[in-house]
This record gives structure tokens, C-alpha cells and sequence, in this order.
């Protein structure tokens, strides 16, 4: 594994090499984020607050479509590290597109489904309903646009032949974010009641 | 990963996750809140396990690393047990409904 690049990346004070110990420490931060966000959806809707109801007007098929997406997602950019490690830049540049491009269909959908929703006057101000389902699922888009636009500017590093040890770093990154929709799908598509 | 252990095998979990993702998305059909609740969550659970410990590679990970998940995850309770009372109980002589009276929002307005 080429280990040119920033000492951060290869530095190892802790016995794990420091940007694996930021990225972690990075997501353990996002853990708040999107934690206190769905903790707060929890508490409102067991306290029975008007509009919560409106969980039955979200497209199940759509969310489970993405959930597939990202999960499939998941398996390109794990498989990518993996190629990395052998040494395989080729397919590792092309496992990360993969990855890009199934973020890409994520979005496509979510955006045809805000629309769709926008249309029939289902907006941020509507309800604490659609307040959480904008806030949450487009702080969660803006993690996959975030985490795409760095895959892309990875890829082309490897190409050229250094910072492999990047693809391991964006793929946990890029994990975290289809945990926290793992957790988004169930809780604004399917307990609806 | 700069230290070497056994990949897992990925397409394998794949294939779980997605036997995972069509129950959660079946269990609604059977129209029990119960069950709905535990092909959801607990599924998501599952789920989260599995990606966490074999694509984000925790089971490989040095302890420090759980340390620091779980620390962050004791905060997020405390965050949520210590809100909950706040929100979730509406009995009491202080307490003032102002969502169902619409005072809160004449307030704002």
C-alpha cells in the first residue's frame, strides 16, 4: 500500500492510523446529529403530536428502493477498499464510481419524491411531521452529495497511484451514512401508525 | 487497513441485508403494530450491526474505537431520558398544553 501523503494518514500514536481514528471521531460527532434528531422524532410522535399521521402519505416502495440503493452502495465501496488492498487501482477507481453513481440514483429518487410531495403542498412548514422528514432526509442527502464529491476526488488520487488509504477512510464514512438511513426508512416509511 | 485480518465475505452480507430489507418492508402487510415495530427497528438494529461490524470493519477495530461509539452513545441516552419528561409528561398544575390551545403559536405569531 503506498503510503505517501499527509503523515495523518499513516501516523499511528493510538495504534490505529490517525485519520481512521478521525474518522471515527467524526462520526461518533454525527452520532448527535442525527441521533438527537431522531431521538426528538421519537419523543414527539410516542406523545401522540398532531401530524404524525401523515408517516402513511410516504412512498414505501421509494424508500425501499433507496434503502437497496444504499445498501448496494455499501457493497461497492467496501469492495473497492478491498481492491485497494490488493493493490488493483483499476477496479478500485471503478468500484468507487459505482459508488458515486448509486448515490446519484439516491438522489434522483429522493428528489422525485420531495417533488411529488412539494406538489401536494406537503412542505417543511406543513406539520412536525414534514418539519423532521425535510430536516432529516436533506441532511442526510447533503452527507451523500458531501461523500460523493470527496469519492470522486479520491478515485482520481488513486489512479494516479497515492493516498490508497483514503478509499478505506471515505468507505466508513460512506457506511455511516446508510446506517443512519437504515434507521431513516423504517422511521418516516414504514411505522406509520 | 494498514493491519491484516480475514476480509469478511461481503456479497454474502449483501444477500442478508437484502433478506433483511424485504421482511422490514413485508412486516407492515400483517397490519400488527407490534410485529411492524419489531420487522422495523428491529431489524434496522440487525441491519446497522451488520454493516457497522463487517463493511465499516468494527469487529477488526481496536477497543478505544467502541469506547468512543458507546460513550457517544450513553451521551445520546442522556440527551433523550433527560428531554423525555419534558415532553412526554403533560400532567401537573405548571403544565400548559399550548399546542392543543394554539397559544404557543399566537405567541410566535
Amino acid at each position: 500500500m503506498s503510503m505517501r501523503g499527509p503523515i495523518a494518514t499513516h501516523r499511528s500514536a493510538t495504534g490505529i492510523p490517525t485519520g481512521r481514528l478521525a474518522i471515527w471521531w467524526l462520526l461518533a460527532s454525527e452520532v448527535f446529529i442525527f441521533g438527537g434528531l431522531i431521538a426528538c422524532f421519537v419523543l414527539f410522535k410516542l406523545n401522540g403530536t398532531p401530524g404524525f399521521e401523515d408517516a402513511s402519505l410516504t412512498s414505501v416502495t421509494a424508500g425501499a428502493i433507496n434503502t437497496f440503493v444504499l445498501l448496494t452502495s455499501s457493497l461497492s465501496v467496501v469492495l473497492a477498499h478491498a481492491a485497494i488492498e490488493k493493490g488493483d487501482r483499476e477496479k478500485s477507481f471503478k468500484y468507487i464510481w459505482y459508488t458515486i453513481g448509486f448515490g446519484l440514483v439516491f438522489l434522483i429518487i429522493k428528489t422525485y419524491e420531495y417533488t411529488g410531495k412539494i406538489i401536494h403542498g406537503h412542505t417543511i412548514t406543513d406539520n412536525l411531521f414534514w418539519s423532521f422528514y425535510y430536516t432529516m432526509t436533506g441532511l442526510h442527502a447533503l452527507h451523500v452529495i458531501g461523500g460523493m464529491v470527496i469519492m470522486a476526488l479520491i478515485s482520481f488520487d488513486i489512479r494516479k497511484g497515492y493516498n490508497f488509504q483514503r478509499v478505506e477512510l471515505i468507505g466508513i464514512y460512506w457506511h455511516f451514512v446508510d446506517l443512519v438511513w437504515i434507521f431513516l426508512f423504517p422511521l418516516f416509511y414504514i411505522a406509520n401508525f | 487497513m494498514s493491519e491484516t485480518h480475514e476480509h469478511p465475505n461481503y456479497v454474502k452480507i449483501w444477500y442478508w441485508l437484502l433478506v433483511l430489507l424485504a421482511i422490514s418492508v413485508a412486516g407492515p402487510m400483517l397490519e400488527v403494530p407490534a410485529i411492524t415495530l419489531i420487522t422495523a427497528f428491529g431489524i434496522a438494529i440487525i441491519k446497522s450491526f451488520l454493516v457497522a461490524a463487517n463493511y465499516m470493519h468494527l469487529k477488526f477495530e481496536k477497543k478505544i474505537i467502541w469506547l468512543l461509539l458507546i460513550l457517544a452513545l450513553c451521551l445520546l441516552g442522556v440527551f433523550f431520558f433527560g428531554t423525555a419528561p419534558d415532553i412526554m409528561m403533560t400532567e401537573g398544575d405548571q403544565w400548559i398544553d399550548c399546542i392543543a390551545d394554539k397559544s404557543c403559536i399566537e405567541q410566535r405569531l
